[in-house]
């Protein structure tokens, strides 16, 4: 008898979550520090759906603005602006870099050093640039997401079999017409895993931003996970890390998963 | 059978004199073909033949414009072969079928980049073609889901249909099975015959070159030179298995190991 995928992994995790919750209750580690299962979750129906709670005062020190799902939506919105700037740019500058081999050696270059630069580096530039505002936020998350998209553009353009352009330009493709019905199909599973990665970035630089800096234009997730650590709430604290991480493999399996399967399956790279 | 080039006819549709290419490489400067005068007549079969290392893909690119020769003219006709162009249409050792486009759009690609024609008669044409490669049935399948023969049909298919006066083939069969190969030989030469296309082949093969040539011109390699040319007038369509055929090739053999005897001393 074969069992279905799911149940190993499923059980492992609830081995995982109970040997967890055993330790914490019998007392092994302060949970303060390190909150039980039983609790996060606690925590969550709270922040998500218990405002009487909220009123009587006894998460009121927990959270001082907001619930979970306007921070999340803050956050979220933050990230597909910041993300969709990114790849805006990105894309076509990618492709310039591939295109004009001085751009490849000017902004390639730097796109490099950038890329390996973490985005949070921008916040103190971009709050003086643009003052406590949500365009000081946009910016960083750009900065996190653009220079992914550039460099992966750039390869996966510069990796476009040759065969291909000599055999369309052979029919008389050139130009626009060679970019857009050619290089660019060509290369697009290289750009689509670029997007990912930028995508991926543009978290990392959005929840960095939101911890370091309390935007007061919308309080995001990155600051509902700062306000639990300023007050000792672990259960706060990791109640966040865990909307990240659904919110991340959430956005790869409704929208780059299926994608990517699309792809793979019209151009036969599917086994 | 073998014959003098002959000086200019009249009826060349593509002509080449004293034509040099030499390439920068790690090793310094290498003469990839020597001083090449060729005619390739208006509906003629020719077929370069040679090692590898004789030059004979460049060749081929400089007649397709997507190289450049350092010496020499090419012409087509009377107009200078300076870029790539639809007049001359070539198909690769790889097919080179774009694996996001169907076959029928892989045969549309070139002829949407044709002038003049409604986008009814580039369909009708494309679906002409398919059928003439014996792929009719095909037309929505991915590259992927063809085998490698039909996918070189395919890509002749797209070569033959915006009508190019001249084909260039890059040892377009290197890469397929015999039988598949011979199944091809068979359908080449009837388009050949059915459409009356010129056509230029290069193929290590010799079989090969014997088996589809009007005319078979042997390189030989360091630089690339034309060695001899040999006359095939053998009746079409030809089999692979034909003695005759199996004489001539082994007369080119011989040939082409004296070259190569007479180069090593």
């Amino acid at each position: 008898m074969k069992l279905p995928r799911f149940v190993i992994p499923t059980f492992i995790a609830l081995a995982v979550l109970g040997g967890w919750e055993w330790f914490v209750r019998a007392g092994h580690v302060n949970d303060v520090l390190v909150p039980a299962p039983s609790h996060i979750l606690q925590w969550f129906w709270w922040a998500l759906f218990d405002r009487a709670s909220f009123e009587s005062g006894h998460y009121l020190v927990a959270l001082q603005k907001g619930e979970l799902l306007p921070a999340t939506w803050v956050t979220m919105r933050r990230l597909i602006i910041g993300f969709a700037i990114g790849a805006a740019i990105g894309i076509p500058l990618g492709a310039l870099c591939a295109r004009v081999r001085w751009v490849r050696d000017t902004i390639g270059v730097l796109a490099l050093g950038l890329q390996t630069l973490p985005s949070v580096c921008w916040v103190p530039l971009a709050l003086l640039w643009f003052g406590i505002r949500e365009e000081a936020v946009l910016f960083v998350v750009v900065m996190g997401t653009l220079w992914a998209v550039v460099i992966a553009v750039q390869e996966s353009v510069l990796n476009v079999p040759p065969l291909y352009l000599r055999a369309a330009q052979t029919m008389g493709s050139n130009g626009w017409h060679l970019w857009s019905r050619v290089i660019f199909p060509a290369a697009l599973p290289g750009v689509l895993s670029g997007m990912k990665q930028g995508w991926a970035f543009a978290w990392r630089s959005l929840m960095a931003a939101e911890i370091f800096v309390v935007i007061v234009t919308g309080f995001g997730l990155g600051s509902l996970l700062n306000a639990g650590r300023e007050l000792l709430r672990m259960d706060q604290v990791m109640g966040v890390m865990a909307v990240v991480m659904l919110v991340g493999l959430l956005a790869d399996l409704v929208f780059f998963a299926p994608l990517e399967r699309w792809l793979r399956r019209s151009r036969g790279l599917e086994r | 059978m073998s014959s003098p080039l002959p000086k200019s006819p009249a009826s060349a549709a593509l002509t080449l004199r004293n034509v040099t290419k030499r390439f920068e490489g790690a090793a310094g400067r290498v003469t990839a073909l020597e001083d090449i005068s060729l005619d390739v007549r208006e509906g003629e079969f020719l077929v370069v033949v040679g090692p590898s290392g004789c030059g004979k893909s460049t060749l081929l690119g400089l007649l397709a414009g997507l190289e450049h020769s350092d010496e020499g003219t090419i012409q087509l006709g009377d107009e200078p072969v300076l870029s790539p162009g639809r007049d001359r249409l070539v198909m690769f050792q790889q097919d080179a079928l774009f694996p996001w486009l169907n076959a029928l759009e892989n045969v549309l690609f070139g002829l949407r980049l044709k002038p003049g024609l409604t986008d009814a008669e580039r369909l009708e044409s494309a679906r002409y073609y398919l059928n003439l490669v014996g792929l009719g049935n095909k037309e929505k399948a991915r590259p992927h889901e063809l085998s490698g023969g039909m996918r070189q049909r395919v890509a002749l298919a797209r070569s033959l249909a915006p009508n190019p006066r001249v084909l260039l083939m890059d040892e377009p069969f290197s890469a397929l099975d015999a039988l598949t190969r011979e199944q091809l030989y068979g359908d080449i030469q009837e388009i050949f015959t059915k459409r009356k296309k010129t056509i230029v082949l290069v193929t290590h093969n010799i079989r090969e070159a014997v088996c589809l040539g009007d005319r078979v011109v042997l390189f030989s390699p360091n630089p690339g030179r034309v060695q001899q040319v040999f006359d095939v007038d053998l009746p079409r369509p030809r089999r692979m298995n034909d003695p005759a055929l199996a004489n001539l090739a082994a007369e080119v053999t011989t040939a082409l190991s004296a070259h190569l005897a007479a180069d090593k001393q």
